[in-house]
């Protein structure tokens, strides 16, 4: 699946959330509910409900299907199965994900390691390798790859980064006087570490650990590729023997499930001590430890990981293009595919930050029980797998949109709605950061209300409106499963295609889609990870 | 201050008109970039849209002979057989589809007993012998595949592999062999073996190969598997170990192949289809779409081209590399009889989907 960098919890983890601490210039946002702007509040309600609609769809197919036929579904051995392999996945990845993104972002950001700030950028690299991708790759090393260490091996390389940025962001500019004060206190190296470091450390890491565990829920191909049996997998199995039957259906309400307990447990697992400092008083930069006899390990740590993660899937997409010459490369199946992925890749980014516009707006100006719900809604739709969107949007079209079905159209509001929350959070920052107060200046100057909103917020907005925007891009080159299922007659993106060549055991004729894929996707991650950077320095 | 309500309304009427005009115009400009007939209503002549479960790049090569030959553009939808039928069935008069291909004739039967297949044209039925279309003319055979199960040379003797499919049912077989359940093609096998030997010993046979099969997913994976050593025998159909030995080998050199004979279940021919939808807005189009799939020019596509399939109609012979279709000893199984939904049905139960 994609790489849904900034799915719930970046926010907070990369600390590029709603602001609350006002900045200078801004002042505190009006009472609840005082002048709150019905049709922007109507057009919110509205996105909110439409981003409710997968959740609604699980609900209702799910009693449409019926007590005795949904409990027969439910409860049987397979479920079981798929039930043990998923927990098992996830209490194998997340911890070990969390251990290398913290491990790596604590050696890049806090010792005095050689060539940290390349090694800073190659661990982030991963990201730019679709996880089906790395799979790939990983099938055409050791073809005998099955079962759950594979899907371990290729998700733990595929989404540390996941941890490793907001992990790496929030050392970078952490208070080091905390660490001092616990010093010269008589803690030991480890135990500041373990004592104060780690704990400023948690919402990092509970925001990234969702992240990879909404990402371990919803992945398809890469798990697809190495014979391990997800929801996500089984559902597409379902799918491609009964279109949208009862079966998968019920594998969905599972899933969805899965999902929302795993959006509990992080709220849980946040826990309630404030991290924050009082005042942005002058801060000096974290110190950084010597690594002494452990450098050279330390070196070679990092280089194996990357080697792993990076090093072995570009290793076969390059094999592979070298053996299957220059036949592999053919225009008239290549091009079109590369087009459609980048019109789409656009339309999406377009429609996404103009959906995500209105909301961003309330939540910044017009703080309320009301914007917090809608957010709670975003929240809830960002951890919905993309399959269980497809599965929903296709039924939906079908029965009451005929219209609209197996149009564009649908699939773009499908992109809209499973990356939302990535221009959602950039935006937000954005907006918080477009002090009123110049755009009620230009107003008293003579400009129009609107004019001024035009000329001063929307233009200070416009950076970090880019910004989001070209992570929805990211998402949708690489996303596979919604696009599988809603794609318009004959259209084909590079990562379907990517998909019907590798299932065919044409590894040599996926690998020039492979190759694009990386290559739209390497720029995309290099800014997500300049932008981390920022939004710690801020 | 005062006209703040207005910035607001004004900016989410923008806001609004300017992603309604996105969306509409990635809308048009992507479903005219694809230059489909844009799902809904073909624009009158020259454009039809397939349903394909087969082979991409065979029904590719139809279809580009196809247009070359007529004119007509084809815009082609990839799916699986039962996941196609089924959209179909739902898409009902509406659906896009003015042709449906299919690998197994599971797919087409869910189709034709919903009611939305045309009356296939005499012309094309002419073309295609009785044995391999259903007697209601609804849809016709348009080529033809056999169950075969592979094996590793090196590990297995020809004299040691099983006389009959249901023998891979037995203890003896546990872990020895391979499959992929979740496709239509096993779940054609499947269903031949239900009409052949009913619920309760289908039943059991996909119980035990719960504990006994390997699964994998797609046969050419299955093949691949046997070729490396990681399992000793896959269920397959044929033409995948035809189409690896005619390219590089690389996935087959090691791989023997052992066909059931003897009416066996397991020695089931299945039928591929194709059918012309009643939704159909350019059925004259549809139509000679399946004659020409069906008349010389297809079925040497099947002879001569690389899919290794069986050639059935038109008098085309098979692809010399093959085992003729009628020393293949197969069981005689009604096509029309086949059926899908109580075959994904029992193997839900039995877990293997």
């Amino acid at each position: 699946m994609t790489t849904n960098l900034t799915a719930p919890g970046a926010d907070r983890a990369t600390g590029t959330g709603t602001a609350p601490t006002p900045g200078p210039g801004t002042r505190p946002g009006p009472a609840p509910g005082r002048r709150r702007p019905p049709v922007l509040a109507v057009i919110a309600v509205l996105i909110a409900l439409f981003s409710l609609m997968p959740l609604g769809y699980v609900i209702a197919m799910t009693v449409a299907t019926g007590w005795d036929t949904a409990v027969g579904l439910i409860f049987r051995a397979r479920v079981g199965e798929l039930l043990l392999n998923t927990i098992l996945l996830m209490l194998v990845s997340v911890p070990l994900c969390l251990v290398l993104g913290v491990g790596g972002a604590w050696l890049v950001e806090r010792t005095r390691l050689r060539g940290n700030k390349l090694w800073a950028l190659a661990l982030a690299a991963p990201l730019a390798i679709p996880a089906f991708v790395n799979s790939y790759g990983w099938v055409s090393a050791v073809p005998s790859l099955a079962g759950l260490w594979s899907g371990v091996l290729i998700s733990v390389l595929s989404y540390f980064p996941l941890v490793y940025i907001p992990a790496a962001a929030t050392l970078s500019r952490l208070d080091p006087s905390l660490e001092e004060s616990a010093a010269s206190l008589g803690l030991g190296p480890w135990q500041v570490f373990r004592r104060v470091v780690l704990p400023q450390l948690r919402l990092a890491m509970t925001g990234g650990a969702l992240l990879v565990g909404l990402h371990l829920l919803a992945e398809y191909g890469a798990f697809a590729m190495v014979r391990f049996d997800t929801f996500t997998t089984a559902i597409m199995v379902q799918y491609q023997s009964t279109f949208n039957g009862a079966a998968g259906n019920m594998l969905a309400s599972v899933l969805v499930v899965l999902c929302l307990l795993l959006l509990v447990a992080e709220v849980r697992s946040r826990g309630t001590a404030r991290y924050s400092r009082i005042g942005s008083g002058g801060q000096a930069a974290p110190g950084r430890m010597p690594l002494g006899r452990l450098h050279v390990p330390a070196q070679l740590a990092l280089l194996l990981l990357v080697v792993l993660a990076v090093g072995v899937p570009m290793w076969f997409v390059l094999r592979w293009l070298v053996l299957g010459g220059s036949e592999i490369w053919a225009p008239d199946e290549l091009v079109p595919a590369l087009l459609q992925t980048l019109l789409y890749g656009m339309a999406g980014a377009a429609a996404t930050t103009l959906v995500a516009f209105p909301m961003a707006f309330l939540a910044v100006r017009r703080t309320s029980w009301f914007t917090r719900s809608l957010e709670l809604s975003n929240y809830v739709t960002s951890s919905m797998p993309g399959i269980v969107v497809g599965l929903a949007f296709v039924t939906v079209s079908i029965r009451f949109l005929p219209a609209l079905y197996q149009t564009s159209v649908v699939l773009v509001a499908a992109y809209v709605l499973l990356f939302l929350p990535r221009a959602l959070v950039s935006l937000r920052s954005g907006l918080a950061q477009a002090p009123r107060e110049l755009e009620e200046a230009a107003q008293a100057l003579g400009v129009r209300p609107f004019l001024a909103f035009v000329r001063v917020t929307l233009r200070l907005t416009a950076p970090a409106a880019a910004g989001g925007a070209a992570l929805v891009f990211l998402a949708i080159v690489n996303e596979l499963t919604a696009t599988l299922l809603l794609s318009p007659n004959g259209t084909r993106t590079l990562a379907t295609e990517f998909w019907a060549k590798s299932s065919e055991i044409d590894y040599a004729g996926a690998a020039p889609y492979a190759l694009l894929m990386v290559v739209l996707s390497a720029p995309m991650t290099y800014l997500l990870f300049q932008q981390s950077k920022k939004a710690a320095g801020q | 201050m005062v006209s703040r309500p207005h910035t607001s309304v004004g900016v989410a009427v923008a806001v609004a008109a300017a992603s309604a005009l996105v969306l509409a115009a990635c809308g048009s400009g992507a479903s005219a970039d694809s230059g489909s007939s844009a799902g809904n209503g073909s624009s009158g002549s020259g454009s039809i849209t397939v349903y394909n479960a087969q082979h991409e790049s065979l029904t590719q090569e139809w279809v580009d002979a196809f247009t070359k030959q007529t004119g007509i553009k084809v815009t082609v939808r990839n799916g699986s057989d039962t996941e196609l039928s089924n959209q179909i069935v739902q898409e009902g008069e509406a659906s896009p589809a003015d042709v449906f291909l299919t690998e197994n004739s599971p797919a087409m039967t869910q189709v034709e007993n919903a009611g939305l297949f045309a009356d296939v044209d005499k012309a094309t039925l002419d073309q295609v012998p009785a044995g391999f279309r259903p007697s209601t003319g609804k849809w016709t055979g348009i080529a033809a595949r056999s169950t075969v199960l592979v094996y590793d040379k090196r590990k297995v003797q020809e004299n040691q592999l099983p006389a009959s499919m249901l023998d891979l049912a037995k203890p003896e077989w546990k872990g020895r062999w391979a499959a992929s359940p979740s496709g239509a093609d096993f779940q054609a096998i499947v269903s031949a073996l239900l009409e052949l030997k009913g619920e309760a010993a289908t039943n059991e046979w996909l119980t035990a190969m719960k504990t006994n099969a390997k699964v994998y997913k797609g046969n050419s994976t299955a093949m691949k598997a046997v070729n490396s050593g990681e399992v000793e025998t896959a269920l397959i159909y044929h033409y995948y170990f035809y189409g690896d030995q005619a390219k590089t080998g690389e996935n087959s050199v090691n791989v023997g192949t052992h066909y059931f004979k003897n009416q066996d279940p397991g020695a089931f021919v299945s039928v591929s289809g194709g059918g012309v939808l009643t939704s159909s807005k350019n059925a004259a189009a549809a139509q000679s779409l399946l004659r020409f799939i069906t008349g010389k020019a297809g079925q040497e596509v099947l002879q001569k081209g690389t899919s290794f399939e069986y050639a059935i109609a038109s008098d085309v012979p098979a692809n010399p590399a093959l085992v003729p279709l009628k020393d293949l000893q197969a069981p005689t199984v009604d096509p029309a009889k086949l059926n899908s939904a109580t075959v994904t049905d029992l193997m839900t139960k039995a877990g293997l989907l």
